[in-house]
């Protein structure tokens, strides 16, 4: 029996719901990948559908209309207006909320005039009731001529009839247009027709409106000549389709919705905005937020991450145990679960830290944040908007720089990408968390645990950073194209927990498998690099302490060091010296080049090479002593300069592949791996020199 | 006619003209569509953005962009 294939794509404003429902369609069965040639995020999820569908979902990136104002918007469009792209759907989905539905139903329209097999599933329709705005479904569906589906995304409410519209949807195409752009324009729209060589009205109309249609390499001239010989002027022709198209909503509006009093819902979200958006109380409790967030996820973590470690410590003693001696075995155990164990540990971290934020971003938080944030950061040439990859860039820096795609200019789309890899992400905190622990004791600051705080002021130093740099940039980038701020505010609506969920789930994979990979293959080669040496330097180290006291101890650290990871080392340890690095932490400077969290494996690959007992990282590293002074190697002086240098330095290749797609070209991430690396050296120097 | 700009918190008007067909053509399709009702709620502070109810929604926008909306205002029912 041959599967039927449909194609299905998700659209709808932001904050409509549309991940939700995005989510309750396929479940978990969803990967993240890039659409050919760009690099916005792509969504896509097989959904549950009877066996003989084969049904594959598109998440488009949420937008308010065919007009698009930033990257993200623009793909949406350009997969709807192309009907041959690879991912154009057989039906579309149009999500809207119906506590908003005036502003929804703009795409909706859009939509259906494209000529597209069109669904609308109205969100929240029984929470708009109790609001007292009571949609009219049936009737709706008959004025628009498709079919309506009551939904409620969250409760998972109206997703078996959806799935059955949207088969009943594939052979059915909107009978007219909602607004005939040939009507209102004439002729032209039939010349544009004969211009563009295909006959689609509403597509046309946009290539009238300056937009591009992808796929398409539109005669501009024609069509430039066309506006004159009619005297219209593209964006007075745009303005009057748009102001016509909401004038016939508005007739629907009348017809199909009616209202009761201001809604409750818009009252909360007021009585709330009273101390969120107020300009003292305001900030008080944002910073107040990302404290507890920071202490949280410090305290919280604690436990599960001692589990963890002791976990591996018993798999290495049991590896250990049950492989027979030899190098195979000191390969697993030492090379491989040491750098595998560095990793897993900081799962915990990562996982609280990303919930948090997904938490944020839900409940409609991070649109207030951007709302008072907007005069300072506009200072800075940022953009409001620009708050969103900052606070992501505490997570990680890669979807962080993705999500800049909202910020509509140019200039301040590219400062933000310069400076968000500044703001201290996920793979940084490996390193701090390791680093403070050794330096910072565990005690109590005015009821605050102390390295919690110390933590977060590196957090800080790092947004500092970010905002100065942005700053300097600001003089020395030169655009002339306007800046806009105009977003939404949505109503505060307590979290999807599930979205909260697949959030982490999706995040911590890509820590662990991503970064797991590179991490994995870069503590085999270090595993190689520090257990071989050129010659027979080996033996010659074993002849010289045969039978002497101590042997095993003084055998491992000049083996080490005689080795071909103790060589490279070596080489670099004089531009290291005056920052208060040696050669063993040289040798992680190089390794974490690829991945920040790689220092961690490596560390514990170092110091784990050689040594008879396993105990845990933090414990090996306190009992490195100074070669000159004989006392702790690990002194506050080079642990500080140590973490500056990590938090400044550009050691992500992920981070400087997707800031070079993401600008189309080198020169942007040369700059930001050059600027970053002086800033590391600068900073780690002047306090290693001051604190020693 | 006002500036929008110049309005207090919580007066109610009219959308009556954008001057600037830029700024124009992105507010139209947020539904800011002439005679639409729309009521100033808030003012971010340090002059920041402002935000206005709109088709039901809640819509942030610049105060120098609110300096070029003409606003008809309306009394309060």
């Amino acid at each position: 029996m041959s599967r039927m294939k449909v194609k299905i794509a998700l659209a709808g404003n932001p904050n409509s719901g549309k991940t939700t429902l995005f989510n309750a369609l396929t479940g978990l069965k969803q990967k993240v990948g890039n659409y050919p040639g760009i690099t916005v995020e792509k969504k896509v999820g097989k959904a549950k559908f009877p066996k003989e569908i084969d049904a594959e979902i598109i998440d488009l990136p949420g937008t308010y209309s065919l007009f698009p104002k930033s990257m993200d918007e623009k793909v949406a469009q350009q997969i709807l207006c192309n009907d041959e792209d690879v991912d154009y759907p057989d039906v579309t989905v149009v999500i809207a909320d119906a506590t908003n539905l005036r502003r929804s139903i703009f795409l909706l329209t859009q939509v259906i005039d494209l000529k597209m097999n069109v669904v609308l599933a109205l969100n929240m329709v029984d929470i708009a009731t109790k609001k007292g705005v009571i949609v009219n479904v049936d009737l709706l569906s008959k004025e628009l001529g498709i079919q309506v589906v009551a939904i409620n995304a969250r409760k998972r409410k109206g997703i078996e009839i959806l799935r059955e519209a949207i088969i009943n949807a594939v052979y059915k195409k909107p009978i007219k247009p909602f607004l005939s752009v040939r009507k209102l324009f004439k002729t032209v729209i039939e010349r544009v027709n004969e211009i563009r060589g295909k006959e689609n009205d509403y597509a046309s109309f946009l290539a009238l409106c300056k937009q591009e249609i992808s796929g398409e390499s539109l005669n501009r001239c024609a069509i430039n000549q066309l506006c004159k010989a009619n005297d219209l002027i593209p964006e007075r022709v745009q303005a009057k389709e748009t102001v016509k198209r909401y004038k016939e909503i508005d007739e629907i509006m009348h017809l199909c919705v009616k209202k009761g009093r201001p809604t409750g819902k818009y009252q909360l979200t007021k009585s709330i905005d009273d101390i969120l958006i107020h300009p003292i109380f305001g900030y008080v409790v944002f910073l107040s937020i990302l404290f507890a967030i920071f202490q949280a996820v410090f305290a919280w973590s604690e436990y599960p991450m001692d589990l963890i470690d002791g976990l591996f410590v018993q798999l290495q003693t049991f590896t250990s145990n049950s492989l027979p001696e030899g190098l195979l075995n000191d390969l697993v155990v030492n090379g491989i679960l040491a750098g595998l164990g560095g990793i897993v540990i900081f799962v915990p971290q990562i996982a609280f830290l990303f919930a948090f934020i997904a938490f944020l971003e839900d409940t409609g938080y991070m649109a207030r944040v951007s709302f008072i944030t907007d005069k300072l950061l506009r200072g800075v040439g940022l953009n409001g908007r620009s708050i969103i990859p900052l606070l992501s860039g505490a997570g990680c820096a890669i979807p962080a720089i993705m999500s800049a795609r909202t910020i509509s200019s140019w200039k301040e789309r590219l400062i933000t990408i310069m400076v968000t890899p500044l703001m201290s992400c996920s793979a940084r905190l490996p390193v701090y968390t390791l680093i403070i622990g050794l330096i910072i004791p565990a005690e109590e600051f005015m009821g605050f645990n102390l390295q919690g705080l110390v933590l977060m002021a590196f957090y800080l130093i790092g947004f500092v950073a970010a905002i100065s740099i942005a700053f300097l940039m600001k003089f020395i980038i030169i655009s002339s194209e306007r800046s806009y701020y105009i977003m939404e505010m949505p109503s505060y609506k307590i979290p999807d927990w599930k979205t909260v969920m697949y959030t982490i789930v999706e995040k911590v994979k890509v820590f662990l498998f991503d970064a797991g990979k590179i991490i994995i293959a870069i503590s085999i080669v270090l595993w190689v690099l520090s257990s071989f040496a050129p010659g027979n330097k080996f033996e010659k180290i074993e002849e010289k302490w045969a039978g002497k006291v101590d042997a095993e101890m003084h055998i491992a650290a000049e083996k080490l060091e005689a080795s071909y990871a103790g060589m490279i080392g070596k080489t670099i340890e004089p531009a290291i010296k005056p920052l208060g690095f040696d050669w063993k932490i040289g040798i992680s400077l190089i390794t974490s080049f690829a991945a920040r969290e790689v220092f961690v494996g490596t560390m514990s690959t170092i110091y784990s090479v050689g040594d008879e007992n396993i105990q845990s990282i933090q414990e090996r590293m306190k009992s490195v002593k100074n070669q000159e002074t004989g006392e702790a190697f690990f002194t506050p002086a080079v642990g500080i300069s140590l973490m500056l240098f990590y938090a400044f330095a550009m050691q992500c290749m992920g981070t400087v592949a997707i800031v070079y797609r993401e600008t189309g070209h080198w020169k942007w991430p040369a700059i930001q791996f050059l600027y970053m690396g002086a800033l590391a050296y600068l900073s780690s120097f002047i306090a290693y020199q001051l604190l020693s | 006619m006002q500036k929008l700009a110049d309005l207090k918190v919580g007066i109610k008007g009219e959308m009556c003209m954008i001057s600037d067909p830029e700024l124009e053509q992105k507010l139209l399709e947020m539904g800011c569509t002439p005679g639409e009702k729309i009521q100033l709620i808030r003012k971010a502070p340090f002059g920041g953005p402002i935000a206005i109810l709109v088709s039901s929604y809640i819509l942030s926008i610049r105060k120098d962009d609110a300096e070029k909306i003409a606003i008809k205002l309306v009394k309060n029912e």
